[in-house]
């Protein structure tokens, strides 16, 4: 057998850091591969931004600018930092329905087969994504210039992505456990949306808390999805940002200490 | 790959047995339950390097629980398995590379060129970018699939599927090569490509543990046989000795003269020299069924039949269905009716 073609492992009990990085790198690969073979998939990515954006600030900017002491402009100024808090969380779902799709087509028998770190094939599905998220928050971002968002403080905005994106990261770790256990795409997306929607609307991401009710204020303080927006709008458009920060980096780190090993776990005794 | 002994990350290898023949699968007494089904009660297996062993069972029989405990997707429950040296349980980083693995369904990626797919695999099992792009299109050109090695595998044949498959499975070169019902769901022209392709996988020396539903694939395709059922092995042994055991072949005689159908079948019984069971006539088909136990047998008889001046318009030999071999050997039908376990039940809508 010729020695260059034969994989000669240097160290055969431990994946090296470098091999970790390779592997990720190929499985990365792949994901963007079946982004150039069927570009549909980029859909959801490319018109969310554009259709909630434009449905959130013509329908009810409004009214809700009224409340806020302005207008439809007052509103536009409110809702968009919230766009990004809500595009990290709706667009991690992704994540876990493309992952129980790999599980019922029996590729994942033959990475799980493979001499590769179990961590590879995760991280390689969250960096996809994260390029996914960050392509549509380009597309909000256009989409808010031209429903009249000032753009100032580009500082803030970069800020806000790297923020965003450390939550969706850590929120990702929940998706994939979803799509490890579940038993297809269909409830992996189901039960997401379970979880979506109450933290979705039950935040300040489109409308200020202080008219819910005392018991539900409670919650929208402390949900990520509020204080991702609250700190959104601190560092992109002012006000206060420190508490709502540490906060969103709180749930970040500690969603990720927790459900990282167990997506890990599930994975990879999964039968 | 050298299969050489040694101390691989701090674990001794054994690769040879006492008697210096030399083992590439050894089982002992796996057990695997699903809840209160058992899947693998209990088994033992021994396949010698270079050779192929078949697996021949039922659907719900443990095969696929089997494969996957080898392969390293399952911890069993209990028991021993070492392939091609490395322990399932305490080596399985090792154990991943000198293992190939074809799924009953095929597991390529079907969003993925076929070139795609074998590139994949072999940067996943750390080729080098110019070697990993040489072995794609080497193994391409081998399993016939140059030309559609730009296309997405979602618009391939079956047959193609299982063939790109088959050439994933060989990137890294594996030692050993487990092939999990390689041709169930195909049709028959499609079914003799694939066996093709193992054959000469074989002749490269590979050692092959394949599990199958079908006794004509074991006899095509395996040296030896362990014929499980309900999670337990319920016989082994050579090809030769097994079809012994079970009854052997079937001999289908038709003469051009349906006329000479019964005085044939007497003349042949007096002689003698039929296997276990008397010649049977069908009269239906207009033909003679004869049991032979051996390729000699076989010669006997067609000479036999030759030397009465019969002339013959057609003869075929039949080998036992599943169903007659577990008949045989247990008394009771393969298709006995029995919770299949979750693995499983994939075997069970592959049918």
């Amino acid at each position: 057998m010729s020695a260059t073609t034969t994989a000669v492992p240097t160290d055969d009990a431990r994946i090296s850091l470098r091999a970790h990085l390779r592997h990720t790198g190929a499985l990365v690969r792949r994901n963007l591969l079946w982004i150039r073979q069927d570009p549909e998939s980029m859909a959801d990515a490319l018109l969310m931004p554009v259709i909630f954006t434009l449905l959130f600030v013509f329908v009810f900017g409004g009214s809700i600018g009224q409340a806020l002491g302005g207008g439809q402009d007052q509103y536009v100024q409110y809702v968009i930092p919230g766009m990004i808090a809500m595009m990290s969380m709706t667009l991690s779902q992704g994540v876990g329905t493309g992952f129980s799709q790999d599980f019922n087509s029996g590729v994942m028998d033959r990475f799980r087969s493979l001499p590769i770190g179990r961590g590879s094939v995760l991280f390689a599905k969250i960096s996809v994504e994260l390029l996914r998220m960050l392509f549509a928050t380009t597309v909000l971002m256009i989409v808010s210039v031209l429903v009249g968002f000032d753009i100032t403080n580009w500082p803030g905005l970069f800020a806000t992505v790297a923020l965003s994106t450390a939550f969706a990261s850590s929120i990702m770790w929940v998706f994939l456990t979803l799509g490890v256990i579940m038993k297809n795409a269909q409830s992996v997306q189901a039960m997401g949306f379970l979880v979506l929607f109450p933290l979705q609307f039950g935040s300040s991401i489109f409308a200020p808390t202080t008219s819910m009710p005392g018991w539900l204020q409670a919650f929208t303080d402390y949900n990520p999805l509020s204080t991702l927006a609250d700190a959104a709008r601190g560092l992109m458009v002012g006000g206060p940002v420190a508490h709502d920060l540490w906060v969103t980096l709180g749930w970040s780190v500690a969603i990720t200490a927790v459900m990282a090993p167990v997506a890990i776990h599930k994975f990879r005794t999964k039968s | 790959m050298s299969v050489g002994g040694g101390t691989v990350g701090g674990m001794t290898r054994i690769d040879k047995k006492p008697g210096g023949v030399s083992t590439a699968v050894s089982v002992r007494g796996l057990v695997k339950h699903y809840g209160e089904t058992k899947a693998l009660d209990g088994v033992d297996l021994e396949v010698r390097e270079g050779t192929v062993m078949g697996v021949l069972g039922p659907n719900g029989a443990g095969k696929t629980t089997l494969v996957r405990i080898l392969s390293t997707l399952l911890a069993p429950d209990s028991g021993e398995a070492v392939v091609a040296g490395y322990d399932v349980v305490r080596q399985p980083r090792q154990l991943r590379r000198v293992i190939g693995l074809t799924g009953q369904y095929a597991s390529v990626d079907e969003k993925l060129p076929g070139w795609e797919n074998l590139y994949l695999i072999g940067r996943l099992l750390d080729l080098p970018q110019k070697d990993a792009r040489a072995r794609a299109d080497e193994l391409l050109e081998r399993f016939s699939l140059t030309e559609a090695a730009r296309r997405p595998a979602s618009t391939y044949s079956g047959g193609m599927r299982r063939r790109l498959d088959l050439a994933a499975s060989m990137i890294g070169r594996p030692a050993v090569l487990f092939l999990d019902e390689p041709t169930t769901g195909l049709d028959p022209r499609t079914r003799n490509e694939v066996w093709d392709e193992v054959k000469t996988m074989v002749g490269d020396g590979v050692t092959v543990l394949l599990t199958t539903q079908y006794m004509e694939e074991a006899e095509q395709l395996a040296s030896e046989l362990t014929v499980v059922d309900r999670g337990k092995v319920i016989a082994g042994g050579g090809i030769e000795e097994l079809k012994a055991k079970v009854g052997g072949r079937t001999l289908r005689i038709r003469p051009a003269d349906a006329l000479q159908l019964r005085p044939l079948a007497g003349y042949l019984d007096d002689l003698g020299i039929t296997g276990l069971a008397t010649t049977t006539v069908d009269t239906e088909t207009g033909t003679l069924l004869v049991p032979v136990l051996s390729d000699e047998q076989l010669t006997a008889i067609v000479g036999a039949v030759t030397a009465q001046g019969v002339t013959l318009a057609s003869i075929t030999t039949e080998l036992p269905s599943l169903d007659e071999v577990f008949l045989s050997l247990t008394g009771h039908r393969a298709s006995a009716p029995r919770d299949p376990a979750p693995t499983d039940a994939r075997e069970e809508v592959a049918v």
